[in-house]
């Protein structure tokens, strides 16, 4: 399994989820777990997934997910899993 | 399965506190390069530096994205150059020879910085190291990426006076070949007492004898996160002040490893050490006298500064230590002045002289560092101040270091702009009393007995 940190951060408006959600289906890319919240007045959401099968690689991923995150709005990262398990796991 | 809090510190401390990867060094043996014929020891060098590197700046590129952080220098650092062109180098134009083609290497490569341009002379100069020495203003004012550093002295050698009273001349004579501008050739030459075969970061950086043909160095940084935290615990005891840097050293140093092993693993190198260092660069909130201003001084400077730099110090290793397999270099907190704007204040304000630094550099890192002076400041003074540096290294055990730049034609008053990351900074005024017939004396200071601690 090759997991993944989606982060969106943003103003709230209709349809985030949503469109990051079919971007994701579309690229063979499976959602282990989601969360979400309100930070500063922001929406604030978070996706561990995993794309060890998706059908294009992390620089695409990055990519994709950064320039459909501009075109709502937001601002959206996607980030290697380990770096959160280094810092927050012994 | 990590939490979106968990997430969101990670990502505040990368995008609001100026978290980094300060640098991936690689280390490259140049033993394999010696050769009778300067012309051929600068192909094997190009050739070795090349083969080895090329994929160096790209790799720490893609490590940067896919997980986010930013890794702000790409570095080379080689075998101690005198070394290796003693075979071949009847002249300081051979040395500079030599240095023109790693400049040439590192310019293929990609990276900003290549050190190594370097002598190890603590207890005495062969003809090579006499002739590297003797060749570092030029090499200095005709390359762009080189990072030059001598070692004049160690706790178990003493310190060679000789090597120390021809520094002063040779940063003097770097200062006058780059006075065009601002004297910047001294910003990369330094000269160190104890200094480490493993340090990635420049201007000290060589690659020392004792390491494998090819290592990965990483150096982190992350001042302005120790910053950010402490924030949260004004007022508290001495205890919660020390946990927090403990932990905060913990998680920064937690991504060099991180970077470190991914980044030996993809170049095909040895992972070699992680330096646990709070490196400061000029943009504001990354400063480590910010910190010790959370701490609770007005100013570095001021009563009390070297106990909070002490401690500072003492509780980023506690803390970097246990997060990392393998912790060398310089590790500690880093106090240059043209490089931290905190710094650059609190010498403006008239709170932080030379002396005051000299005695920080008992319990920081490394030493004097990126200090301007004024330009008729003698060659002798230079190498009293050396040689004073060199004797807290030797005295206490620890890596100190002297990069202090002469600005021609500047004095106390002016100022002085390096850019980038080596800053800007105010001159600032050196005791001019003389110590000539001091550093004039030939020979070496013994090295210090290892008994009777006082």
């Amino acid at each position: 399994m090759k997991k993944c940190v989606i982060t969106v951060v943003g103003n709230d408006t209709v349809g985030i989820i949503a469109k990051v959600c079919t971007y994701l289906a579309d690229n063979g890319i499976n959602i282990l777990d989601i969360s979400q919240t309100i930070v500063g007045g922001l929406f604030n959401m978070m996706m561990i997934v995993d794309i060890s099968n998706a059908q294009t690689d992390f620089e695409d991923i990055n990519k994709s997910l950064e320039s459909l995150g501009q075109d709502i709005g937001v601002v959206v990262k996607c980030q290697r899993e380990e770096i959160f398990d280094m810092m927050h796991r012994i | 399965m990590i939490n979106i809090s968990e997430v969101n510190e990670t990502n505040k401390m990368i995008e609001k506190e100026n978290l980094d990867v300060r640098t991936i060094t690689m280390g490259v043996s140049l033993l394999d390069c010696i050769d009778e014929s300067t012309d051929k020891t600068c192909d094997k060098i190009y050739n070795k530096i090349v083969s080895c590197a090329v994929n160096l700046v790209e790799t720490g590129n893609k490590i940067g994205a896919e997980f986010g952080i930013p890794i702000v220098n790409k570095r080379v650092s080689v075998t101690p150059i005198a070394t290796v062109g003693g075979a071949c180098a009847r002249s300081t134009d051979d040395f500079v020879r030599i240095a023109k083609s790693l400049d040439k290497a590192a310019e293929t490569i990609g990276v900003n910085f290549i050190g190594g341009y370097s002598a190890i002379v603590s207890k005495g100069s062969t003809k090579a190291d006499e002739l590297l020495m003797n060749s570092i203003p030029e090499a200095l004012a005709e390359t762009d990426y080189i990072c030059s550093s001598v070692n004049v002295g160690s706790t178990k050698t003493g310190i060679n006076m000789d090597a120390v009273r021809l520094m002063g001349d040779v940063i003097k004579k770097t200062a006058e070949r780059t006075a065009d501008r601002d004297s910047i050739g001294c910003a990369k030459l330094v000269v160190l007492c104890n200094a480490p075969d493993d340090n990635p970061f420049m201007a000290g950086a060589f690659h020392g004898v004792s390491e494998p043909d090819t290592v990965i160095n990483v150096g982190v940084s992350g001042p302005g996160v120790v910053k950010y935290a402490l924030e949260a615990v004004r007022g508290e005891s001495f205890k919660v002040l020390c946990d927090t840097i403990k932990k905060t050293a913990f998680k920064i140093t937690r991504v060099g490893q991180l970077v470190a092993q991914e980044a030996a693993k993809r170049l095909d190198s040895e992972f070699g050490i992680i330096d646990l260092s709070l490196a400061p660069t000029p943009a504001i909130g990354d400063s480590v006298a910010d910190i010790l201003k959370e701490i609770g001084l007005e100013h570095p400077g001021a009563p009390g500064t070297t106990a909070a730099l002490a401690l500072l110090n003492d509780q980023v290793k506690k803390g970097g230590v246990m997060a990392s397999s393998y912790v060398g270099g310089l590790s500690g907190a880093f106090i240059p002045v043209s490089e931290d704007q905190g710094m650059i204040d609190a010498v403006e304000v008239g709170a932080l002289t030379i002396e005051k630094l000299e005695a920080m550099t008992c319990v920081c890192s490394v030493g004097l560092d990126m200090i301007a002076v004024p330009g008729d400041v003698s060659a002798e003074t230079i190498a009293g101040i050396i040689a004073d540096e060199s004797a807290i290294g030797m005295v206490n055990q620890k890596t100190t270091a002297v990069r202090l730049i002469p600005v021609c034609g500047k004095t106390v008053g002016d100022n002085v702009e390096f850019g980038g990351l080596l800053g800007h900074a105010p001159i600032m005024p050196v005791n001019n009393f003389k110590c000539d017939d001091f550093v004039n004396r030939t020979g070496r200071i013994p090295a210090p007995i290892h008994s009777f601690k006082n």
